[in-house]
C-alpha cells in the first residue's frame, strides 16, 4: 500500500529522492505517513487539498479491494 | 524521458550520429552541447572530440500509460488501460480502463476515475510546454453518466417548474455540473448556476418568471 502512495508521489514531485513513506498500524486502521522534500509539499497537496484529496481517493480504492482501512497523512 | 551522450569530430557530426542513433529527428530531441571540440593546431596538438548530449521525452500517451500501470501493478486491482486512438490527438489523450473490478476503479459518482485522471494529468504535463487535456474512463462509464445527468437535468427542471421552486442538487465535480448546465440551456423555462466551494458545490436549477 505504501508502494502505491510512493509511485504516485515520485511522478508528481521535483525530487523523487527525497519522497519516503512510513506505515504504522494504529487500532487496526493501517497509517501511511508520506514525507517529501519541503519544496515539494505543494506538488502533493495542491491549491486547496486538491492532489492530496485525489491520492488519498486512490488509496482507498485499492484499501478497498483488500478489505483494508487505511489512512494517509502528509508531513 | 531518455539522456544520450555522444562524440565526434565536429559538433555536427555528433548531432548527426546521435538523432540516426536514437532513430528521431531533429525537432523532438532537446541538444545540449557538452564540448565545442577542437581540431587542434595542425590537427595534432590540443585536438578535443566534441561531445553533445541528446534528451528526449516521452511522448504524453507513453507516459500517461506508463504511470498507470505503475500505478495499478502497487495494487491488487486488475486493470486493462486501453488508449483511445481514436480520440487521442495533438491536445488530449484518452483511456479506456478495463477492469474486473470496474466499480472499485470508478468510484462513487466517478470520484476515483476522476482521481486517477487528474494525477495522471498532472504527471503528463509536469515539465512539458504543451498541455495535454487526459480522459480517463471505464468501459464507457462517462457516456453512460452523461446520459444519466442529462436526463436527471430534465426531471429537475420539470420539477422545478411544477413547483414553482428553486430544486438544489447533489455536490458534484466540474465536468457533472457543466453537463447539467448544458443541457438546461436548451429549457427556456429554467435557469441553473452553481453554488458552494469544491468540493461541494452544487448546481441550482431555479424558474424564470
Amino acid at each position: 500500500m505504501e508502494e502505491l502512495v510512493e509511485v504516485i508521489a515520485k511522478n508528481i514531485v521535483d525530487q523523487p529522492k527525497k519522497v519516503e513513506t512510513a506505515l504504522r498500524n494504529d487500532d487496526g486502521v493501517i497509517v501511511i505517513e508520506l514525507s517529501v522534500a519541503d519544496d515539494d509539499m505543494g506538488k502533493v497537496i495542491g491549491k486547496q487539498g486538491r492532489i492530496a484529496r485525489a491520492i488519498r481517493k486512490v488509496v482507498k480504492a485499492s484499501a478497498t479491494k483488500e478489505g483494508k482501512k487505511v489512512e494517509l497523512k502528509i508531513k | 524521458m531518455k539522456k544520450k551522450l555522444y562524440k565526434a569530430k565536429s559538433v555536427n557530426e555528433a548531432i548527426k550520429k546521435g538523432l540516426k542513433d536514437m532513430d528521431i529527428d531533429r525537432n523532438q530531441a532537446e541538444i545540449n552541447i557538452i564540448e565545442q571540440g577542437n581540431k587542434g593546431f595542425l590537427g595534432l596538438i590540443g585536438k578535443k572530440k566534441a561531445e553533445i548530449e541528446i534528451i528526449v521525452e516521452d511522448d504524453p500517451v507513453t507516459k500517461g500509460k506508463d504511470f498507470l500501470e505503475n500505478l495499478f501493478s502497487k495494487t491488487n486491482i486488475d486493470v486493462d488501460i486501453e488508449v483511445k486512438e481514436a480520440e487521442t490527438n495533438q491536445e488530449q489523450v484518452v483511456y479506456d480502463l478495463h477492469s474486473p473490478d470496474l466499480g472499485i476503479v470508478i468510484g462513487r459518482r466517478g470520484e476515483t476515475l476522476d482521481a486517477l485522471q487528474y494525477l495522471t494529468s498532472l504527471v503528463v504535463n509536469k515539465n512539458t510546454e504543451q498541455y495535454y487535456r487526459i480522459i480517463i474512463d471505464a468501459e464507457g462509464y462517462r457516456d453512460r453518466r452523461e446520459k444519466t445527468l442529462e436526463r436527471l437535468a430534465h426531471k429537475l427542471a420539470q420539477k422545478a417548474v411544477k413547483k414553482g421552486r428553486k430544486v438544489v442538487l447533489e455536490p458534484m465535480p466540474p465536468h457533472e455540473r457543466r453537463i447539467i448546465h448544458i443541457t438546461l440551456k436548451k429549457d427556456s423555462r429554467v435557469k441553473s448556476y452553481s453554488e458552494g466551494e469544491e468540493p461541494f458545490r452544487k448546481v441550482m436549477i431555479e424558474t424564470i418568471d
